[in-house]
């Protein structure tokens, strides 16, 4: 590599790291415990647990469990009703004050075989839920989102470039060496080298699903305005529902028509996830992927009766992967700890990047610049 | 055979990269096995991380 192509190199690498690194620091810090979410909502006493009853007791009609959560909160209107993907026996009955509202939710957990509500968990409250919030979008809403995204995008350039860059610093050097006998300045170089490029794919990819889930509320919206639109487009200009149908025989319907899969949520009519005069199903498969990736099957809300269950198409694909790869939640305990590791790591290269870039500024300016050159020569 | 100069400096790090890859993949695609290919695949840079990092530090001290 010639002399200039390293300098353009660097210097990507120098501002592309200078301008997020405080950011990219926040979110490994505020990600680090949600990576164990589920176990310190158990820990917490967040986390509802149904009581024990035979697996074969009978289960409670969806309409009843509606009528449970109502009766928590009479003023709200429903939005979302889920299941977790191991756990058959609550419903979560997410309500708003309108279908779109974004805050002052409630959840209600429901009993999925007695219908009687469980408890009334805390969305997005708590020190998770705030730690949930500034790693997700700063308190700034889909502005802070769309940010972050941008210090995601940042950062594959951080990482390409330092790739790039690894060649002419370890040109000299065996794999993995650090030379603790020099200076403190080349010694976290080394390390530096070394933790990044052993974490290069994990970064890119955590990096890359990230800045892809900093997307998620305008990927959904263009499904809504793209494939979602299409297949209904014969209940354009309807007025908007006054009176809707039973859930239960919406979600009998669409169980019917796609038999191999379970629940994982129902978007009631009007929510970001559905159309305004259908409940959206989402279905997903019994496999590790096929979990994943959820099939909308859509019902009238009047009738009950399925008008599509159509493939999602690519960029809700998309979305949907970028889930899990950003999570680390799909490799069990282990996973977590590995990610947890993988995390720390990063920060090690985040924090000695910025020592790197702030010890080249003090006193020791020039040996340090020597230092840097003797490695890169 | 002897290392030319591309793997001495790129073997390792290429070595690494795939592992994880494949780690990153396995458990999307299933249980059990699978599992373990993502446990081997993620620990390998950890393990790199921790060994080549923390290797040789008394020297110093």
């Amino acid at each position: 590599m010639s002399p200039g192509t390293t300098r353009v190199w660097s210097w990507l690498h120098k501002w592309s790291s200078l301008v997020s690194t405080v950011f990219l620091l926040v979110l490994c810090l505020t990600g680090l415990p949600l990576v164990f979410h589920h176990q310190i909502g158990a820990w917490l006493g967040t986390e509802v647990v149904a009581p024990a009853l035979p697996a074969d007791a009978p289960r409670a009609t969806l309409d009843q469990v509606m009528a449970a959560a109502r009766g928590r909160f009479p003023s709200k209107t429903g939005m979302y009703v889920s299941q977790e993907p191991d756990d058959d026996t609550i419903w979560y009955v997410t309500m708003g004050d309108t279908p779109r509202s974004t805050t002052d939710l409630k959840q209600v957990a429901v009993d999925a075989r007695t219908g009687g509500a469980l408890a009334e968990p805390k969305i997005d409250g708590g020190v998770m839920g705030v730690v949930h919030t500034i790693h997700v979008e700063l308190f700034a809403g889909l502005w802070g989102k769309l940010f972050l995204g941008f210090m995601g995008l940042l950062m594959l350039v951080a990482i390409v470039s330092g790739i790039v860059l690894y060649a002419p610093f370890m040109r000299k050097l065996r794999f993995g060496e650090v030379r603790h006998e020099r200076s403190t300045r080349v010694r976290w170089l080394d390390l530096h080298n070394l933790l990044g490029i052993a974490t290069v794919t994990w970064a890119l990819v955590v990096g890359a699903t990230g800045m892809i889930n900093t997307w998620a509320d305008l990927v959904i919206e263009h499904w809504r305005n793209d494939q979602v639109a299409q297949l209904l487009s014969h209940y354009r200009g309807l007025p908007p529902l006054t009176q809707l149908g039973s859930l239960e025989k919406a979600f009998a319907n669409a169980r019917a028509r796609e038999p191999q899969m379970k629940i994982a949520f129902i978007a009631f009519p009007g929510t970001a996830w559905g159309s305004a005069h259908h409940y959206g199903v989402f279905m997903r498969g019994r496999t590790r992927l096929t979990e994943r990736l959820v099939q909308p099957v859509l019902v009238d809300a009047v009738t009950g009766e399925v008008s599509s269950s159509e493939d999602p198409p690519w960029y809700m694909t998309t979305l949907l992967l970028s889930q899990p790869l950003h999570f680390g939640d799909y490799g069990g305990v282990p996973m977590q700890w590995l990610w947890a590791m993988l995390d720390v790591i990063t920060i090690v290269v985040l924090g000695s990047g910025l020592y790197l870039w702030l010890s080249k500024k003090g006193p020791v300016r020039k040996p340090a610049a020597a230092e840097a050159k003797a490695a890169v020569a | 055979m002897k290392a030319s100069p591309f793997w001495s400096l790129w073997g390792w790090p290429l070595f690494i990269a795939v592992l994880s890859g494949a780690g990153l993949v396995g458990g999307l695609v299933g249980d059990g096995r699978w599992d373990w290919m993502t446990w081997v695949g993620l620990g390998v840079p950890c393990v790199a991380s921790a060994w080549f990092g923390l290797r040789g530090r008394r020297a110093r001290a």
